[in-house]
């Protein structure tokens, strides 16, 4: 359950915390750096009021915003198994479990279905506060399951990314998700089911090269950072600053790889948009 | 040549051959017994040393200076081959070399990574670090190949996919992404083989076929042991450890159940036998051509998409847990 329901039944403390979004009375920008009433921020759907940043939300935020109330969480029981006995500065079980503690999530992707405008959709996002977003086996097998769902059912998929790239603890597992997603939607687009790909701040790696860079229809936040490598690794690569604004969504609209940007008051409507023009 | 730091003990037993070879070849005392010997102890020594590799060892290898590239292979196994240049919207990359080959009779479309033999050339080739327009050249080769029932055969060898201003600007993960898809749906079979480095995204960018195989001394992974080290570590120190976290590996690859087939090299890597190594390539590669032209198209379709379906590793919480965890 996110804001939008809890304004509504006046209920002003989350019982779990799956948000993203920030809790508290105050919200400063990150980017203005103005102060807002978090009431102001959740009435202007989690915007900056001032000046119009797009906080990073999470999964169930955008469920919020997209669905007409209530939704059903699909696939919440798939968890990460530490095949690889990975171990860096930290094990990954450890940096599993206390990735869960923070999110109350069981991981980086939620599936859900619902309805937005009457109309049904299944939304997979992602939730960057798990270990980044990052594309995992169990963020592929998820992937994989809304879209045999999507057959089964002829519902049109919607993807939100908002991720990192691959996660690395999971070593080739989650380089081969970037086949196992793009594969899989190949049967979507054999069966004429649309796929929306929605790419939110940031979206970057294995992500972007593949399923995010694969829908019918690409779209994107207002200035989302957008790419294949991050600008660290290219600033250290070329040895030179890059230049402003590189990498955003507006970048991405102008050299044609997105098909419009939306404003997130806009949204749902141009979601509800799509799912019409390609339900005839 | 070129021995590696873990190859040390070899050096110097070439060294003490050739001195004990010139002492030879002046004539005047017949050193063959004590060459012989030296000769059993090179062989033996490798034979150690090659049996036990570390993951961070066989990386060393798979970018060993005197390593063959695709050029070579592309040399060895066809009887003739044209190359074919550029994606028809922006360049010629020379990271990414294809065209159509002969294989014992039988027309293929090959393509792949290409490094530099020298430090000009790595240049040139970017060191095997293509940018879009060479995985959107990999795709107009292998869609021709399709058009004219030809088998596709990738092979993989690089640090990454560029990570460049230019290279964002014309979309590198769209081509990368493009190619997954439409390798998936490809109507003619595609062969991968790692020859050398599997970077990230940059490899599989040509990498998803019916079968993928791995030479013994090469790498597969998300990310290089360099940068994993890097990000994870915070430091470039801890790349060995990384190498071996990663299970980079082909024997890795595929016990994990991520490639169908370890090809293996001659004693001492694939360079020390070069021409060895190409027969053996080519066999295999022939041999599995010929097993996926008996399939059905569709059938070949779908059992290449399967595969990768099945590929990850999870678990599910119990109903029980789940439950109490919601308070029901
Ligand atoms: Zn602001």
């Amino acid at each position: 359950m996110g804001w939008f329901k809890r304004l509504k039944d006046g209920i002003q403390t989350a019982t779990r915390n799956k948000k993203e979004a920030p809790e508290g009375l105050w919200y400063k920008c990150k980017r203005c750096k103005e102060t807002s009433t978090m009431k102001e921020l959740k009435e202007n759907f989690l915007k900056c009021p001032q000046c119009n940043y797009h906080v990073r939300i999470g999964s169930h935020d955008y469920f919020d915003l997209v669905f007409d109330g209530n939704y059903e969480e699909l696939y919440p029981d798939l968890i990460s198994r530490d095949i690889l006995k990975f171990s860096d500065l930290k094990p990954y079980p450890v940096r599993l479990e206390e990735a869960k503690k923070k999110t109350g999530l069981n991981e980086a992707l939620t599936v859900a279905k619902g309805k937005v405008n009457r109309r049904p959709l299944v939304i997979c996002a992602m939730d960057f506060t798990f270990i980044g977003g990052s594309m995992g086996s169990v963020m592929g097998e998820k992937i994989s399951l809304a879209i045999d769902h999507c057959l089964e059912t002829k519902i049109p998929l919607m993807i939100i990314s908002k991720t990192g790239g691959a996660r690395m603890m999971e070593g080739a597992y989650s380089l081969m998700q970037m086949a196992k997603t793009s594969a899989k939607l190949t049967r979507l687009a054999k069966a004429r089911i649309p796929f929306f790909s929605f790419l939110t701040d940031p979206t970057t790696g294995g992500v972007t090269a593949s399923f995010a860079m694969l829908g019918d229809i690409n779209f994107a936040e207002p200035e989302a950072l957008i790419g294949f490598a991050g600008p660290r690794v290219i600033k250290e690569t070329i040895k030179k600053d890059l230049p402003e604004g590189f990498q955003t969504s507006e970048f991405l609209l102008e050299h044609g790889f997105l098909d419009f940007i939306v404003d997130r008051k806009d949204l749902k409507e141009r979601v509800s948009d799509m799912l019409t023009f390609f339900d005839n | 040549m070129v021995f590696l730091d873990f190859e040390k003990p070899l050096e110097k037993l070439y060294e003490q051959l050739e001195k004990i070879q010139q002492v030879d070849e002046e004539g005047i005392v017949d050193m063959s017994a004590t060459i012989k010997e030296l000769e059993t102890k090179i062989r033996n020594t490798r034979k150690e040393i090659y049996n036990n590799l570390s993951g961070w060892q066989k990386v060393q290898l798979s970018r060993h200076p005197e390593r063959p590239y695709t050029y070579y292979y592309i040399e060895q196994m066809c009887r003739k081959f044209v190359e074919l240049h550029g994606d028809r919207f922006v360049a010629d990359d020379k990271a990414i070399v294809g065209g159509l080959g002969n294989l014992d009779g039988q027309s293929v479309v090959i393509l792949g990574h290409q490094k530099g033999v020298n430090t000009k050339m790595r240049q040139y080739r970017n060191f095997g670090m293509a940018n879009p327009e060479g995985y959107r050249k990999a795709l107009r080769l292998m869609k021709l190949a399709e058009r004219f029932n030809y088998p596709v055969i990738c092979l993989i060898d690089t640090p990454g996919a560029f990570p460049g201003l230019e290279a964002e600007e014309r979309g590198q993960a769209e081509a990368i992404a493009r190619n997954l898809f439409e390798m998936a749906q490809l109507k003619v079979p595609i062969v991968c083989v790692v020859i050398g480095e599997g970077a990230s995204g940059g490899a599989i960018g040509i990498g998803l076929g019916d079968r993928v195989f791995m030479l013994e001394n090469t790498w597969y992974s998300v990310i290089s042991p360099e940068s994993c080290s890097s990000i994870l570590w915070h430091s470039w120190d801890y790349k060995e450890q990384a190498a071996e976290a990663l299970k980079l590996t082909a024997d890795d690859m595929f016990a994990n159940g991520m490639i169908d087939e370890i090809i293996k090299e001659p004693l001492g890597g694939a360079h020390n036998a070069p021409e060895e190594m190409a027969k053996a390539l080519k066999r295999h590669i022939k041999k599995t051509i010929a097993e996926l032209q008996e399939m059905d198209v569709e059938e070949r379709i779908e059992a290449r998409i399967n595969k990768y379906a099945t590929m990850g590793v999870y678990d599910v919480i119990p109903q029980e847990a789940v439950q109490e965890k919601e308070g029901k």
